[in-house]
């Protein structure tokens, strides 16, 4: 090993890389939400039968295979130059949101499918049976069985969102990775500067995955083990 | 001819032998990547299963390539080494980190895989008379590989779609390609609409041979 090792310059940009870690997990937990919503919807519109609701259900279909069977990084491409050809132009931010939200909607899609079939229809029927409106059953019987299937898989989806945002740094979004890119080529101490990036993302993956446990912890006592 | 020089020019038939030359690309670093994480995956998955010391050790080192992202992984390595002296072309150090988060992502499925299997029914094979070689061969690879089988689809498709990132270091893959010629043709829509069919051409056949295998597991 005849290389020297300079962790000094990384040691002095070490607020800015915790800073950035910051927008990174910004930009996950809002692509997460986004994804949340639209994969429901998704989810719901899968299922239509209706011959009316024919569009939404293809356009469901078309969303799902799309956003998983082409690369994350692809599809970042695809809101950063591809709409840019129809003269949308978006900020870093606006594509890697895009990307991601797209993305996580994709996977959560089939997430949220899983879950609901989990839950058997007998749980609804028996609920409405106790007098319960439609709503009250929805929200107190079926959500909460639903959201302890989900929970491991939102979890799952939660850290990729993490590691996917690391995209970011091809678009030009200063969240961790971009932040580091920026840093390391001020110095081309690559080395040391993405090893330290590596380690925050650890720590914030871990830091993540534990919180996630102690909520499903919370969550979920009282009931017995899946 | 007139001398003028023409930058941007439109996508031309050739255009699309160069990504499918580049698809080629994809598939040979995925394909390759694959093989050799996958053939250390069950290795390290079955010492995960069955040797039980090495899981202090293992279980954290293993969940390091899970925990940071590929592409800085990609990085680290491709900057990492010529600082022990050695040369790697991007294709190599490619497929060296896609083959150890291959390998990463199989160990985990290949110890469930052996885990699937009951104790009692390996003491059962053991008590037949059959060697430990014999038992994990004929009984809990056969039985414990339809259990996993989807989930090591996922992680080849998955594979096959994280080695877009090579193209980070400079190999011109599939996603690549179509930069260079979005650059050059300006049509951005178009070029990315012919990457990913053919992103859907690579994954599809695996797909839907992987459903046939299930289907057929599942009579």
């Amino acid at each position: 090993m005849n290389s020297n090792f300079h962790w000094r310059p990384v040691l002095r940009a070490l607020p800015d890389l915790i800073q950035a870690a910051f927008v990174t997990l910004e930009v996950a937990a809002l692509s997460m939400l986004i994804g949340v919503v639209l994969g429901l919807a998704l989810a719901m519109a899968r299922d239509f039968t209706a011959p009316a609701a024919a569009p939404a259900r293809w356009l469901a279909v078309a969303w799902v295979a799309l956003a998983r069977n082409t690369p994350a990084l692809f599809q970042l491409y695809f809101f950063g130059f591809g709409l840019g050809a129809w003269g949308i132009n978006m900020s870093p931010l606006a594509i890697v949101l895009a990307g991601l939200s797209f993305n996580n909607a994709g996977y959560l899609a089939e997430t949220f499918r899983g879950g609901f079939r989990a839950v058997p229809a007998a749980q609804m029927r028996a609920a409405l049976s106790l007098g319960m409106t439609r709503m009250q059953a929805m929200t107190r019987i079926v959500v909460p069985q639903v959201l302890r299937a989900v929970w491991h898989p939102l979890t799952n989806q939660m850290v990729w969102a993490v590691l996917m945002s690391s995209l970011g740094m091809l678009v030009g979004l200063h969240e961790l990775a971009g932040e580091t890119q920026a840093q390391a080529s001020r110095t081309f101490r690559i080395f040391e500067y993405f090893a330290v990036a590596a380690v925050i993302y650890y720590v914030v993956v871990k830091l993540l995955v534990l919180g996630a446990r102690l909520m499903a912890w919370r969550l979920f006592r009282g009931w017995s083990p899946a | 001819m007139s001398n003028t020089v023409t930058y941007f020019t439109g996508f031309r038939g050739a255009d699309l032998l160069f990504l499918a030359e580049a698809a080629w690309g994809t598939l040979k670093l995925s394909a390759l990547s694959i093989a050799v994480g996958t053939a250390l995956g069950v290795g390290l998955g079955w010492m995960l299963a069955e040797l039980r010391a090495t899981r202090p050790i293992l279980v954290p080192l293993l969940d390091v390539f899970r925990s940071v992202p590929l592409i800085i992984q990609l990085v680290l390595f491709f900057n990492f080494v010529p600082m022990i002296g050695l040369g790697l072309s991007p294709f190599a150090a490619g497929c060296v980190v896609l083959s150890a988060y291959a390998a990463a992502l199989v160990a985990q499925v290949a110890r469930a895989g052996i885990e699937s299997v009951g104790r009692p029914l390996r003491r059962a094979a053991r008590s037949l008379g059959m060697s430990y070689g014999q038992a994990m061969r004929h009984v809990v690879l056969p039985m414990g590989l339809r259990t996993v089988f989807p989930a090591w689809v996922g992680i080849v498709l998955g594979v096959m779609k994280d080695s877009s990132l090579v193209s980070v270091l400079g190999y011109v893959e599939l996603l690549r390609a179509s930069q260079i010629l979005i650059t050059r043709t300006q049509e951005a829509l178009f070029v990315l609409g012919v990457a990913g069919a053919f992103y859907f051409l690579l994954s599809w056949p695996v797909s839907w041979w992987a459903a046939r295998h299930e289907k057929r597991w599942q009579q």
